[in-house]
């Protein structure tokens, strides 16, 4: 039978298929629907994890332990997860350990365009890239393999027009394939880095990258094909697809693994074509390895950096810019609160105050936008907290608040109001509790009671955290999102005492109280 | 069909562009076509611009529409229509649905589009919503009664389209759903 699946369930089909038995991740779009989907297989463990590192150490537990594991989360989710990222690429595997980054050229919903392939090199892992729902399920079999393979975590690098592009799937045959990696077993030297362990597990490290790059002139995923001999392309991704629209008659070498790049395949198909160019999103990272390997190839000259590509940026350069019908100026659309949303009745209050804020990543993040704009910084999750008493160190004279959500304080807010009790620092910091992790598209977390299933889980109680934390009792309060009076009464009191105080202000998601409504009445 | 048909479906977050490319989507595939369709979900669908691009045919590369090949392009908001028309030409087939959703923080919705809109393009259908929000009885049926509309710019066969409908709105809707296909089906 054949379906239409997006990309993201193109890779939930894939893991499952091939045996998955353990997922974590934390939310992030484009890669959220991944772990979702998953979720509703009861034979495989499920969980949102507090944040990326948590995930992919749980993760790299579990693979040790013998299961195969996936691991996803969006581009910047990486930078959280780096620090056992480079050394799991030490220690290895023992059942498949399958991570997700799905990278947002264009920054749909992102606060940069990093790109993430730079993270397997960096890190000595082997990527491989879908270009559309049925490579994205072939691409996760074949990445659980080449895990258990040559012992190593493999990346999976969808973009957000491959994770919400839907195509069709023939799921005709879709049997799970339990695979029985063994259980952990002891190997001192293998699995704990200590120094001289850790040296000499790079050596084989850069054993296994010989080996991957000898796989990566072998496998059938990247493939040439040969036409007109006059100019061609190499690409991987979406950009495969523009350039397959555009350009029929082309000569393609497609990469399905992107790294390490097959080299001696490169070599060859640059040989036989008379002008190739490379068509990538984001950084030349094809580009200059392949101009480092001596071909004489051409990419950003002609293809922007920045943003997304799209087919236009392939049918410019072939034939030229195309006549079209003058853009409209119309009135924008800005994302924006919805009516009704907890958040705002904070705002309104915070605007008449003269206060620093510093805010954090989430859909209160939207309180930079007109009618509010009372946030003075975004940088990432967790640096409301602590850039506050940054902000604070540097100029004591004013007042300072940090603004967080809910999974944003239990993803990375807590450590940093750690530091700040333990510094001395005497930031207001105001939770944005709305039960959930709305951003993203409701996913449950820490604060709100319930795992990723909806099962019962423990909901940490912000009461006993900032005793546990040391915050004075005072300096503690809570109040309903609701009542602007009570919201502007506590936020005068707590900072005017000039102590580090948490204020927790509660008021369910209007959307996710709509959703949960509905399912109530079992609508 | 050698040739890949490309659709664009726009509106603002909450109207039903989403159900009503699935059902086109599907509706493709059941007529034996590859098929494509891409939108982006995340932060700008809060009360935002959105879009879906919708692509069939033989064999589909690529899930996005290059500027200024949409073949149809069904709006269902007013001042929307505008906003893509890079991706439009002179000749593309617009079906149009007149509504008007003021944008968060704005004063006043801009007057005179649906003139400028007829002036620049040969060949728009343009739709009052709350006629047929009237002749089908609830407004949330108007997403299927516009591709009841584009059902007669495209060359799919009828119980594509019909086992598209039943297999994708909602439960117990069918009916209503059909109903306004078949009743676009007359609106030319
Ligand atoms: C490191 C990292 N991981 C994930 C994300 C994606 N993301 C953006 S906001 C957000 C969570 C927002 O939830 P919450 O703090 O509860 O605020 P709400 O949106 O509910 O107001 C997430 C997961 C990100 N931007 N950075």
């Amino acid at each position: 039978m054949k379906k239409l699946l997006s990309g993201n369930e193109g890779i939930a089909l894939g893991a499952y298929e091939a045996g998955v038995k353990v997922v974590t991740g934390y939310p992030g779009t484009p890669s959220t629907e991944i772990t979702e989907t998953l979720s509703k297989y009861k034979d495989i463990y499920t969980e949102w994890s507090v944040n990326e590192k948590v995930a992919l150490e749980v993760a790299a537990g579990a693979a040790l332990g013998g299961s195969r594991t996936l691991v996803t989360m969006k581009h910047v989710g990486v930078n959280v997860a780096a620090d056992p990222l480079f050394t799991m690429s030490y220690i290895g595997v023992k059942g498949g350990l399958v991570i997700v980054s799905a990278d947002d050229p264009q920054s749909h919903s992102s606060q940069n365009e990093q790109d993430n392939r730079h993270y397997a090199r960096a890190a000595k892992l082997p990527m491989f890239e879908p270009s559309d729902s049925e490579d994205a399920r072939q691409l996760t079999r074949l990445a659980f393999e080449v895990s258990e393979k040559f012992d190593t975590p493999v990346f999976l690098r969808p973009t957000t027009r491959i994770c919400h592009s839907y195509s069709v799937v023939d799921v005709n045959g879709n049997e799970r394939k339990e695979v029985d990696c063994g259980k952990f077993e002891r190997n001192l030297s293998k699995h704990v880095m200590i120094p001289a362990y850790a040296r000499a597990r790079h050596f084989d490290v850069e054993d296994r990258m010989a080996k991957l790059k000898e796989f990566a002139e072998t496998t059938s995923v990247n493939t040439t094909e040969i036409n007109d001999t006059e100019i061609g392309f190499i690409t991987s991704g979406i950009s495969y697809n523009y350039v397959k629209e555009m350009a029929p008659n082309a000569s393609v070498l497609k990469l399905g693994m992107i790294y390490p790049l097959p080299e001696n395949k490169i070599k060859d198909f640059c040989s036989k074509i008379k002008k190739v160019y490379v068509v990538e999103e984001l950084e030349p990272f094809f580009e200059e390895q392949i101009k480092v390997m001596g071909c004489d190839v051409e990419g950003k000259k002609f293809f922007p950096i920045t943003g997304e590509l799209s087919p236009d940026n392939v049918a410019e350069l072939l034939y030229g810019k195309k006549e079209l019908l003058p853009a409209e100026k119309i009135l924008a659309r800005p994302p924006a609160l919805c009516p009704g949303c907890p958040h705002s009745f904070v705002y309104n209050v915070l605007k008449k105050h003269n206060i620093l804020v510093s805010g954090d990543i989430g859909c209160y993040t939207l309180g930079v936008m007109p009618p509010f704009q009372v946030i003075d910084t975004c940088i990432d999750m967790g640096a409301s907290i602590t850039a506050a008493q940054g902000l604070e160190i540097a100029d004591p004279s004013i007042k300072h608040a940090a603004v967080i959500g809910d999974s944003t304080f239990a993803h990375s807010g807590i450590t940093g109001l750690i530091n700040a009790a333990y510094n001395k620092r005497n930031t207001l910091v105001i939770v944005l509790d709305n039960s959930i992790t709305a951003m993203t598209g409701m996913q449950h977390n820490p604060f709100s009671g319930e795992t990723i299933r909806g099962e019962q889980a423990v909901q940490v109680n912000y009461q006993y955290l900032a005793k546990a934390v040391g915050i004075e009792d005072d300096n503690f309060m809570e109040v309903n999102a609701y009542k602007p009076d009570e919201i502007e009464s506590a936020i005068v009191k707590l900072s005017d005492s000039g102590k580090l105080s948490l204020l927790v202000v509660k008021g369910i998601c209007v959307i996710y109280n709509r959703k949960k409504n509905k399912k109530k009445e079992g609508v | 069909m050698d040739k890949v048909f490309n659709l664009l479906i726009v509106g603002v977050g909450g109207q039903g562009t989403i159900l009503a490319s699935n059902i086109v989507t599907q509706a493709a595939m059941n007529a034996g076509l590859d098929a494509k369709k891409s939108e982006i979900h995340g932060m700008s669908q809060r009360g935002g611009a959105v879009f879906s691009h919708v692509r069939f045919g033989k064999k589909v590369y690529s899930p996005v529409i290059a500027k200024g090949n949409v073949d149809v392009l069904i709006s269902l908001e007013e001042m929307e229509t505008l906003r893509w028309t890079e991706f439009l030409n002179k000749d593309s087939q617009l079906i149009v649905l007149n509504n008007r959703i003021l944008p968060a923080n704005t004063a006043e919705y801009p007057q005179g589009l649906t003139d400028k809109i007829k002036s620049q393009f040969n060949n728009v259908v343009s739709i009052d919503p709350e006629e047929y929000s009237k002749k089908l009885g609830n407004a949330k049926y108007l997403n299927v009664f516009l591709l009841g509309v584009l059902s007669n710019y495209v060359e799919l066969p009828e119980d594509c389209w019909k086992n598209a409908i039943e297999s994708l709105v909602p439960q117990g809707t069918f009916d209503k759903n059909y109903e306004a296909f078949l009743t676009g089906k007359e609106c030319k």
